[in-house]
């Protein structure tokens, strides 16, 4: 039971942090600071995201090429990587590499911080910590999340590309001519649906898991080993999360708009 | 100016203040002294709303500290600074940068003023010409000098200090105890400063508080705590290395059950 409310009150404050990092990021905004967040966290998770989505593109494409080729059926092999990296596997895949390298770094950052009372000066200053801390960082996560998301999908369509030429014999233009197709054959507010609500999805997920990563730094207690929990209690979070709000979202744009 | 009535803290299973009761006039400079662990920088954390007591209540300027507002709360503070133990500065921020914090983000003051207090106030610390260098550049002792450094540079009415010279070598201790007297002296400030440093204690103290198992067991003047008959007073002021402190730690090492780790 007293579990439970520990984890009702974490998830309390986690909202609550949510909804005053907005108030901040829309009245308040540090643009220069939020930019800086950017590079050193966004752009420099570029290469481990291109990294990982374009192995992953190519596993793609071979699994699911060696049995579509079974069937005759390996020239469509483009349909599936697109679609299958714009509605789910970009977006899961690129919040998944950032829980490793941002959320933990936010939560560690953070949580140092407290357990040093760095949070509790700026409290006495009447400062904010979460204005100061957590609302930069978590519009930085989230901007980059919708930038490298895009990337995710146009470094693993690459690396799909690649395998099923090299792999299957299907010729480039046919793998990208069909993969285009069909991102861009479905509209959604005049939007190609598949392309938009993975990036949308992404992006909201970024704002929930950066909340989550500041949320553990500030409520970190206890030295060191207070920073290893937080870190921990942030990761493991995240990462549930990031499926709760696939799958809900997947399935809510999908009852709205249709398949 | 400052009221604690009957406040009770417990972490956890381990009761820290019990029905603590406590008073600071304006303009009075009062040191907490008492055993490491005794609650003397919670007593400090309640003053400020860093923390909240279980029971009873924290009065400052008549206001119930834990009743105020987000908006209220912040008020308060702005008239108010605080040392931390180890100054609590932000890594990534310069020593200007640290000390000008609370002016930059809480008071739209001009940059020239900013720079001319920033200045003043690392001076008056004993740090003038460090502005430009990292806090990774500092050893422990000049940490905290900056850290009160801005806590001086907004001009709070009450500065609460936590331990504000341990850690620094004599002639800089006294040099921070002076300051704390000619802020009292030239601005009326209010102080509350916990500390275990009994020279510096008799030196700036207007009144001495003495914190024992939760409570204040005993005030007075400097002079009335150097010639205190109480035992526990007179144990903790000499240091002496028997007596009613050393035989309740005693007490305490023998009821903790053994165990590894």
């Amino acid at each position: 039971m007293r579990k439970f409310a520990a984890a009702l009150e974490s998830a309390g404050y986690v909202a609550e942090v949510m909804g005053r990092s907005f108030t901040f990021i829309v009245r308040k905004p540090r643009l220069p600071v939020t930019m800086r967040l950017m590079y050193d966290y966004g752009l420099k998770s570029l290469p481990v995201v291109m990294t990982v989505a374009f192995f992953s593109g190519m596993i793609l494409a071979l699994q699911t090429g060696i049995q579509m080729a079974k069937l005759g059926q390996e020239q469509y092999i483009g349909v599936i990587v697109a679609l299958t990296f714009a509605r789910e596997f970009g977006p899961f895949m690129t919040c998944i590499v950032l829980v490793g390298t941002v959320v933990s770094a936010f939560a560690a950052e953070i949580g140092t911080m407290t357990v040093s009372e760095e949070t509790a000066a700026l409290e006495v200053m009447s400062i904010e910590p979460i204005g100061y801390l957590a609302a930069p960082r978590i519009l930085a996560l989230t901007v980059m999340t919708f930038f490298l998301t895009f990337c995710a999908l146009v470094v693993g369509l690459l690396g799909g590309a690649i395998v099923s030429h090299a792999q299957l014999g299907v010729p480039y233009h046919r793998f990208f001519d069909l993969a285009l197709d069909s991102l861009s054959g479905r509209a959604w507010l005049g939007l190609p649906k598949d392309l938009y609500s993975g990036l949308l999805k992404a992006t909201i997920t970024a704002y929930v898991i950066g909340a989550v990563g500041c949320a553990s730094g500030l409520r970190a207690q206890g030295g060191a080993l207070g920073v290893g929990t937080a870190v921990r209690r942030a990761v493991i979070t995240s990462i549930v999360l990031i499926l709760v709000i696939s799958y809900d979202f997947t399935w809510l744009v999908y009852r709205a708009f249709g398949p | 100016m400052i009221r604690l009535d009957k406040v009770s803290k417990a972490y956890g299973e381990r009761s820290i203040l019990r029905e603590c009761s406590f008073e600071v006039r304006k303009g009075e400079t009062v040191v907490v002294i008492g055993a490491s662990g005794s609650g003397k920088s919670t007593l400090l954390r309640m003053i400020i709303g860093l923390a909240r007591p279980d029971s009873g209540r924290v009065y400052v300027d008549g206001q119930e500290v834990a009743r105020l507002r987000r908006k209220e709360l912040q008020a308060l503070r702005s008239r108010m600074g605080y040392l931390f133990q180890t100054g609590a500065l932000i890594n990534w921020l310069t020593v200007g940068g640290n000390v000008a914090l609370p002016l930059v983000e809480t008071r739209k003051l001009p940059p020239d003023e900013v720079a001319e207090r920033v200045d003043k106030a690392l001076s008056l610390v004993g740090l003038a010409g460090t502005r430009d260098m990292s806090p990774g550049q500092l050893s422990g002792g000049m940490r905290k000098r900056v850290g009160l450094a801005r806590s001086l540079v907004t001009e709070p009415e009450i500065i609460l200090y936590d331990e504000p010279t341990t850690g620094l070598d004599p002639v800089t201790a006294h040099i921070i105890d002076q300051l704390i007297i000619d802020l009292r002296g030239k601005l009326g400030v209010t102080s509350v400063v916990v500390s275990h440093d009994m020279e510096g204690v008799y030196r700036v103290a207007d009144r001495v508080a003495m914190l024992y198992e939760g409570r204040i067991i005993a005030t007075g003047t400097p002079d009335e705590f150097r010639n205190s008959e109480d035992p526990i007073v007179q144990q903790f002021v000499t240091g002496a290395l028997e007596g009613p402190l050393a035989d309740r730690a005693r007490q305490a090492r023998a009821s903790r059950p053994r165990g590894g780790g």
